[in-house]
């Protein structure tokens, strides 16, 4: 369904005019339904290729290559086009959910605004949806969470309604960019989990980035590890893990730090089962 | 106190208060000990209080109640030089973010001269000079990086030369405030195994305040665990990790993406109803 040909960005330093390669002529295809994360580590040009399928790249940069999105190429989408595609293809999960949300506004208006004025659902039917879909993403006390200021919520609920404003338009393809990175860890747990789950149950694409591998490999199908702009391998998560082709990938790998070295026993799966 | 403890917390009370008639009990009765020459982790997660107490065991925060002992001193704030002086000879923090603890405006050499001037009165100008790129050697930095402002430096070397800042006190204890979290993973890996040597090299004493499980593994030896201002468990390492016996500290290991981990729904209800 995505189908991304040799992308490369490049910016001119506004003083001399010289150009820095970005992103380095990467290629990458994504099957319906299919989740892709893109793992490396700052500065390896994992967002920016986010930016680049959402037509957000910085200012004067220059893109070339090709993206296509079910036949659609969406570097030659211009104006209603594009705006057409934006609001009904492709939702974007952004690390910060205060910068998706206008703080102004309460949460009803931002899902509400997202199906009303963006895809012409009738108000009253996208007021009933919006609780539907906050319910969806584990919240029970819709009323409340919908009559609230973004300021009043915490980031994981905050993050969940951002998740419930992208499946509101029924997009093909989802990006998300460290979506739990500011999360603390047991809510991360509970987003990223909410985040699967809903993207099988409506056979959503994703494009997911991320620093963390482990994380990554739980909820992605492939793999795409990138350094330097460029996309050094693309493999499922085991063979990125157990089987890397690339010694930047083996040395990524080594480097993390792990909750359970090799021949300690884990946490036993009955853990938690006074809780269950 | 047995002469193998060198930091003592007992009964640490700290409230804040939020708007007019809330408030947040930071630390509710915190109490823990540190033996020479040992890392102890602080985890928890945000609003569990760690930072806070961080903050109160090098004199940056008062507690209500209870005391900080330092090699049986009372550590309390004080804005008397010569006490200052004498506490930053013991305790050093390094932060998260390192920008903090540098001048934006001067190169980093600035800020490590600083210190030695406070701390070694003894040495010259060309003294200081030569003891900063023995500092900077010891944490893996040359000449060239003294000189450099800090926005010329990545967020490894940043680090570094904070940790190069509190080494030149010469201090007994480093509070390492999530020291590593806003690393990338090699360059994280590299500076644990810095901080690994310099302790066994010079015997010092850690108190590790992170939110992150996989790094407790690779840097301590014991191991508090806090949730809204108090220790819930406490053990050896291998038995917070490897046994851990509280409902949180199992929910906070479940939670940690590591090979083979699975997301499952249902956290923040058990959050909330069960613990």
């Amino acid at each position: 369904m995505l189908n991304v040909e040799h992308l490369t960005l490049a910016v001119a330093d506004p003083d001399t005019g010289e150009e820095t390669e970005i992103l380095r002529g990467n290629s990458f295809s994504l099957r319906q339904g299919e989740a892709l994360g893109l793992v490396g580590e700052s500065g390896s040009g994992k967002s920016m290729t986010l930016k680049c399928l959402l037509g957000i790249e910085p200012g004067g940069a220059r893109v070339g290559g090709s993206i296509e999105l079910d036949g659609t190429d969406l570097l030659a989408a211009r104006g209603e086009q594009l705006r057409r595609i934006r609001a009904n293809d492709l939702a974007l999960i952004a690390q910060n959910p205060h910068g998706a949300l206008n703080p102004v506004l309460r949460v009803e208006r931002f899902l509400v605004e997202g199906m009303a004025d963006a895809r012409g659902i009738p108000k009253a039917a996208a007021k009933a949806r919006a609780a539907d879909l906050l319910r969806q993403v584990g919240i029970t006390d819709t009323e409340r969470v919908l009559g609230s200021y973004p300021h009043q919520l915490s980031g994981g609920m905050l993050q969940r309604v951002v998740i419930a404003g992208a499946m509101s338009g029924e997009p093909k393809l989802l990006l998300a960019d460290e979506p739990t990175t500011a999360l603390d860890v047991t809510t991360q747990a509970e987003v990223v989990a909410i985040l699967d789950e809903k993207r099988r149950q409506h056979g959503l694409s994703m494009i997911f980035v991320t620093h963390d591998l482990d994380l990554a490999a739980a909820v992605c199908d492939r793999l795409a590890v990138m350094k330097d702009g460029a996309i050094l391998e693309i493999g499922t998560p085991d063979d990125i893990r157990d089987r890397p082709k690339t010694e930047y990938t083996r040395a990524l790998m080594a480097a993390r730090p792990l909750l359970h070295p090799a021949g300690r026993a884990p946490v036993p799966a009955n853990g938690t089962e006074a809780h269950e | 106190m047995s002469e193998d403890l060198i930091l003592e917390a007992v009964g640490l009370r700290r409230t804040f208060h939020v708007g007019r008639r809330s408030s947040v009990t930071a630390l509710d009765d915190v109490s823990c000990t540190v033996r020479r020459g040992t890392c102890l982790a602080v985890v928890g997660e945000s609003g569990s209080g760690k930072s806070t107490l961080a903050r109160v065991i090098v004199g940056l925060e008062t507690a209500e109640a209870g005391a900080v002992r330092i090699d049986g001193n009372e550590v309390r704030p004080t804005t008397s030089r010569s006490r200052l002086r004498a506490r930053s000879k013991l305790v050093q923090m390094v932060f998260q973010d390192p920008q903090g603890s540098l001048n934006r405006s001067l190169p980093v050499s600035a800020t490590i001269d600083e210190m030695l001037r406070v701390h070694r009165p003894d040495l010259d100008r060309a003294g200081r000079r030569a003891r900063l790129l023995e500092l900077f050697a010891e944490v893996g930095l040359t000449e060239r990086h003294a000189d450099a402002k800090p926005s010329a430096l990545s967020g490894g070397q940043k680090q570094r030369v904070a940790i190069a800042r509190a080494l030149a006190a010469e201090p007994e204890i480093i509070v390492l405030d999530e020291a590593v979290s806003a690393l990338d993973v090699s360059v994280q890996a590299q500076v644990l195994d810095l901080l690994a040597r310099l302790r066994s090299e010079k015997g010092l004493t850690y108190l590790f305040i992170t939110h992150d499980l996989s790094v407790v593994r690779a840097v301590a030896d014991d191991v508090i665990v806090m949730r809204r201002g108090r220790i819930v468990e406490r053990g050896t390492v291998g038995e917070i990790l490897d046994r851990p016996t509280h409902p949180y500290t199992r929910l906070l290991l479940e939670c940690a993406p590591q090979p083979g981990w699975v997301p499952r729904r249902g956290v923040i209800e058990q959050l909330a109803h069960q613990l």
